[in-house]
């Protein structure tokens, strides 16, 4: 069962429709209505790519954060074959908000880490929402020294509203440890390609996202502030999130034209949640290309090429 | 523009600058309620002389009472594009800068200066909470940026003066990438085999406390500072209960590893001085305060570049010179 965002009440009355008609066709053979159902689903196709076309900032985030959105088990699925994963900061505990683990990324090892939301209520509790505690943060500067003393390139997915508010987090030193994480990502010889692949939500996706290579898909975001917390802090009213989400400039279209990000994967008609394979896919094209781009880097060279991309970024700002 | 913008709003601005001005002759300290006279609190650095409350300090105040006889060059610091992302919120992010600009009379959140601390060339930045509540954006990253350069290209050590609310969200993104932005920099300082000190000031918040504020090789704190990632509202609408007296203050995070000392403001020169001169390896700085006389020795000159250490007793300037060094072992030569 497909869930409808607001801006999609015309969509799901017309898919609705079709739908019921196909229905009555299935009690009555004898009906011949194919006719009116393609001439709904074509209607329907061309509402959905209108609707998809110009969506805007707050409908971005909307998708971004749809329940139906594949998130990064799913990326992980269908993209890294022997995926064995990894547990432990060693210090403390096991964030479950952090996937991560070594596996294959078209024949090659890698290292994998990302933020997992969750897909019901159950797992989005195991996953706290994919909103990480220190640990998290700390089994990744683990993981990523580990990724850097083999050689193993570094494949990131972002996917989370923020570090995790809570005081424990702050007792464990959450803000130290996305620090180390953002240093370490900074710091590693080996090729970092980071994806966001729903919501890159602050300094928590920061911490996994100081990349060589930045890929956003079509429909995600990337913000210092969600459009609501940015609205009852300047406009002292949340409901105003739709204005803010359009100030901030969030989507991956205007973050490409910063050059905050370096590639935009495209997302199916209608968005990654109404064909997750064709998502994968797309993702996993962005992947290849990114590592393509650094294929025989030296160590120092990519290094190098991270901190000259981000002192350079701001040099531009937007019409 | 209308009758209220171009009459009512300035005849508005020259009353309230006129309360803002300093005919306020006492000051009543907020934690305390105590009276005090402004020039002693000046004299205090802004902590209150009867409760030990630590009030904001301007970047100036701070480089006048750290370095060694108050003197101090400003680092020219590049002015970054302005209102990037064309922003606005209620009011354009341009006016609220040029507010800023206005009331301060500073460019941004970060002034950043060299000079010697216990005769140790160094390169300090502040942070300016006044400014739009020393908010993180290009500006600020840049600032930190050269300041690094700077220490780097002088070969002296770092430190930093955090005070944040965070990021500035009116640069959206480019104020989030600030974070990798300002943690190359302590990178770069870090390379360059120089110390990295940070001094956590009330307060010091979100991205500011999650990237170049937590990195310090000495993480020093002002008494009772706030610092924090996430703010204890948002902890307390999150967990839905009140959080203990003193969570997320200085002595909490001392408490729970995160911090090395919590110092009075009054005792950061001595305190720097002496973490400085060890860390760059350098003997112990003379005293020089009651007994010496009143034509001060060079103190540049009482302290020898680290890999120029003599093997003769050092060149000591008389003053407190017997004092300083009977018990010194000789620094080994590199």
């Amino acid at each position: 069962m497909l869930t409808y965002l607001d801006f999609e009440k015309g969509l799901a009355e017309l898919e609705g429709k079709a739908e019921e008609l196909r229905a009555l066709a299935r009690q009555d053979p004898a009906m011949n209505i194919a006719d009116e159902v393609a001439q709904l689903e074509q209607k329907a196709k061309t509402h959905l790519a209108e609707i998809y076309a110009k969506l805007s900032p707050w409908g971005k985030t909307q998708v971004a954060r749809h329940p139906g959105r594949p998130h990064t088990l799913d990326y992980v699925e269908g993209l890294i074959e022997e995926f064995t994963p990894l547990a432990g900061d060693r210090v403390f505990g096991e964030d479950a908000a952090i996937i991560s683990g070594l596996g294959r990324f078209r024949g090659r090892p890698v290292m994998v880490l990302g933020q997992e939301k969750g897909s019901d209520t159950q797992t989005r509790l195991h996953r706290n929402f994919g909103m990480a505690r220190p640990e998290g943060y700390r089994k990744a500067v683990r993981l990523m020294e580990m990724a850097d003393r083999f050689g193993l390139p570094v494949i990131t997915f972002i996917d989370t509203p923020g570090a995790y508010p809570g005081k424990g987090a702050e007792e464990r030193g959450q803000a130290e440890a996305i620090a180390r994480s953002t240093e370490k990502c900074l710091e590693i010889g080996v090729p970092l390609i980071a994806t966001v692949i729903g919501e890159g939500g602050s300094g928590g996706a920061v911490a996994f996202a100081a990349a060589n290579h930045v890929v956003m898909l079509e429909h995600s975001i990337y913000s210092v502030i969600s459009p609501e917390g940015c609205a009852s802090i300047l406009w002292k009213d949340s409901a105003k999130a739709q204005e803010a989400a359009a100030a901030l400039r969030i989507t991956a279209q205007d973050l490409y034209k910063l050059g905050v990000i370096d590639a935009v994967a495209p997302e199916p008609l209608g968005g990654a949640h109404r064909d997750k394979a064709a998502a994968v896919a797309a993702v996993g094209a962005a992947i290849d290309e990114g590592l393509a781009r650094f294929r025989g880097f030296e160590r120092g060279a990519l290094r190098q090429q991270r901190r000259e991309k981000f002192l350079a970024m701001g040099a531009r700002g937007l019409e | 523009m209308n009758w209220i913008t171009s009459f009512v709003r300035p005849k508005l601005d020259t009353l309230l600058n006129r309360r803002e001005s300093p005919d306020n002759l006492w000051i009543k300290c907020p934690e305390c309620g105590e009276m005090i006279f402004h020039r002693a609190l000046a004299e205090s650095l802004q902590v209150c002389p009867h409760c030990g409350h630590h009030m904001p300090i301007s970047p100036d105040a701070r480089f006048d009472a750290l370095f060694d006889e108050g003197r101090w060059d400003l680092i020219p610091l590049p002015d970054p594009l302005l209102d990037p992302l064309k922003f606005r919120d209620e009011k354009r992010y341009v006016d609220r800068l040029r507010e800023a600009r206005k009331k301060l009379n500073r460019q941004d959140a970060m002034a950043a200066a060299k000079g010697a601390i216990g005769g140790v060339k160094t390169v300090v930045a502040a942070q300016n909470f006044a400014f739009m509540a020393g908010s993180m954006g290009m500006a600020v990253g840049d600032a930190i940026l050269t300041a690094a350069r700077t220490a780097v290209a002088e070969q002296a050590p770092f430190v930093l003066f955090s005070a944040a609310g965070g990021a500035r969200m009116q640069e959206g993104i480019l104020s989030l990438m600030q974070m990798p932005r300002a943690t190359i920099a302590v990178q770069m300082v870090k390379e360059a085999g120089l110390p990295y000190v940070v001094v956590l000031t009330h307060p010091t918040t979100g991205g500011v406390t999650a990237s170049y504020a937590m990195l310090g090789d000495v993480q020093i704190a002002e008494p009772k500072a706030l610092i924090c990632f996430a703010g204890p509202r948002v902890i307390e609408q999150t967990i839905r209960e009140k959080l203990p007296e003193g969570f997320q203050r200085s002595e909490y995070l001392l408490d729970h590893g995160m911090l090395d000392m919590v110092t009075d403001r009054r005792e950061h020169r001595p305190t720097l001085a002496r973490l400085l001169r060890l860390l760059m390896d350098q003997p112990p700085e003379a005293p020089k305060e009651e007994e010496a006389p009143k034509e001060k020795p060079p103190l540049l000159e009482a302290a020898p570049p680290v890999d120029d250490i003599p093997a003769e007793p050092l060149p000591e300037a008389s003053g407190g010179a017997q004092q300083a060094a009977p018990s010194q072992p000789q620094a080994p030569q590199a």
